[in-house]
């Protein structure tokens, strides 16, 4: 092994869940390295959310999850979120009776630097500043772009090393998907954060992404760089409609 | 003109001590939805525990600070031992474990300290001031006072303190909150702790009006469930005013309306209860949330 090996920040190894009698992953394993943006493709009931949710302890499963050196399986879920793993779930995890505010301040609230808080919320109001307008409203009466906007912007405020996101395309129109990417992947470059994505629209996040895994039916079928994936054929055929 | 003023602000101190209970109701409620049946008799036992320290010569402020920090620390053991195991269980199984709870709590009171009744040192000196031609206790100022920096210290915990955001969203959503890192069964006990220590006031602004035994707060629980109720559940503010309402209302029921008298004032809060459930089941300030699909 060379020593400019990028050293992965994720190990994923085996990792088989159930859901009841369900079986919804089948011994699946991927690596994600330090600083890069990573996605995971497929199709509906393929096993994705499933994936971010056994990183989180979310899930019963088996098999191992290696992150920054810590081995993730066993611990809570509010642990690992405190070894600097943020994760936007599915339906965006907002408190829609807090304020937009107090939402972003949640995001933050396990960090030992309180003191740079205050400015990585005026940061985050740069980057959207449609939060910044409507900072002192319920969450619940923002736009669903909006949502997805204040969602991501909360990960983020974590400083994460690694931001799991769970589609924030969802029920987004195109253009607004696309000025949420850009702002995205700018921001985690500036924050060197690590970030999985999961997600449906495969060309769209594969313009941003470095690496790419396609699950299908609980197992990974294809894993490779953004570029090998697009050039893919069957992975074009099925999935990028070209 | 005088005597109504007084009825008014008895009524209000009375009802304090009501709102101070039904605050501790709508602690636990918010962050567990659970409705505690032993509120009243925690805050009975924390009384206990204060009397049995000054009766062995502990100057009553150093008695109260004990009793307030152990009931901190007895609401915050009582939710990890006896309340986390039947955790987001049907309403009906979490209802029978606190009456469960009443009934241990009001018997292991009745062991330790026997079932007679005995007197209780009052924390305010006796006496009244005069204000404009009108006398009002000293004891029913301090009552309100007490409550009013209660209620105080309660909003700037939950609204300016970074731990208050915390608890506030444990309550709210458990799943995402502990995607943010924050441990939620912590935020529970605390929860619990500070609803105990609440209610441990409660009982210790009533104790001296009434006689302290093993059913000193049956009958305040009565009044603080038609004050929560009243006011809303869930809402801190509604405790509060259904406190001073359900108070004010009871106290100017038994003076001026013969049939009621002191026996039947019993009758006001089960009323209000009544009236607000049909009329208005989420209270004068109870939560109805909008949300944007």
């Amino acid at each position: 092994m060379s020593d400019d090996t990028p050293v992965s920040l994720l190990e994923v190894a085996d990792v088989e869940a159930s859901y009841g009698p369900v079986r919804a992953l089948h011994g699946i394993s991927f690596q994600v390295q330090q600083g890069e943006v990573a996605a995971l493709l497929g199709p509906n009931g393929a096993g994705k959310t499933t994936t971010l949710r056994a990183i989180s302890g979310m899930v019963r499963m088996r098999g191992r999850i290696r992150f920054d050196g810590h081995s993730l399986p066993g611990r809570s879920t509010e642990a690992i979120a405190r070894l600097g793993v943020a994760h936007v779930p599915e339906g965006r995890g907002n408190f829609p009776t807090l304020s937009v505010a107090d939402n972003l301040r949640l995001g933050a609230i396990v960090r030992r630097d309180q003191s740079s808080v205050a400015e990585d919320l005026e940061r985050c109001y740069q980057a959207f500043p449609r939060l910044a307008t409507r900072r002192a409203q319920p969450a619940g009466s923002l736009s669903g772009g909006e949502q997805q906007m204040l969602a991501v912007a909360r990960g983020l405020m974590l400083r994460p090393r690694l931001l799991l996101l769970d589609e924030p395309s969802l029920g987004l129109a195109p253009l607004v998907t696309r000025e949420l990417y850009e702002t995205l992947a700018r921001l985690v470059r500036e924050q060197s954060t690590t970030l999985l994505v999961v997600e449906q629209k495969a060309n769209l996040v594969l313009e941003f992404a470095d690496r790419a895994h396609v699950l299908e039916a609980g197992r990974i079928v294809l894993s490779g760089t953004a570029a090998e994936i697009r050039a893919d054929e069957g992975m074009r055929r099925s999935y990028l409609g070209y | 003109m005088a005597r109504l003023v007084q009825v008014v602000v008895d009524g209000i101190a009375n009802g304090s001590v009501y709102a101070a209970l039904a605050l501790a109701l709508v602690l636990i409620y918010r962050s567990t939805g659970i409705v505690n049946f032993a509120q009243g008799e925690m805050a009975m036992f924390s009384t206990f525990l204060t009397w049995g320290m000054t009766s062995v010569g502990v100057s009553l402020p150093l008695a109260i600070l004990a009793a307030l920090a152990l009931s901190f620390a007895g609401g915050a053991l009582i939710e990890r031992i006896v309340i986390r195991p039947v955790e987001g269980r049907q309403p009906l199984t979490l209802v029978i474990v606190t009456l469960g709870l009443f009934i241990l709590i009001n018997n292991a009171a009745g062991w330790l300290w026997g079932f007679s009744n005995r007197g209780f040192p009052s924390t305010f000196p006796d006496g009244t001031v005069g204000l404009g031609g009108v006398r009002l206790g000293i004891e029913s100022l301090g009552i309100v006072g007490v409550l009013l920096v209660v209620v105080g210290l309660l909003y700037l915990l939950f609204q300016r303190t970074r731990l208050g955001l915390a608890m506030r969203a444990a309550a709210l959503d458990p799943v995402s909150s502990r995607l943010v890192g924050i441990r939620v069964g912590r935020m529970l006990m605390l929860g619990w702790g500070l609803a105990a220590t609440v209610g441990a006031i409660a009982g210790i602004l009533v104790a001296p009006r009434l006689f302290l035994d093993v059913n000193l707060m049956g009958g305040v629980l009565v009044y603080a469930f038609a004050a929560a109720t009243l006011g809303g559940f869930d809402s801190a503010l509604g405790a509060v005013l259904g406190g001073w309402i359900i108070g004010v209302s009871e106290n100017l029921a038994g003076t001026y309306v013969n049939v009621i008298g002191s026996d039947l004032k019993i009758l006001v809060p089960l009323g209000v209860i009544l009236v607000v459930l049909l009329v208005r089941p989420t209270g004068l300030f109870g939560a109805r949330e909008v949300e944007r699909a």
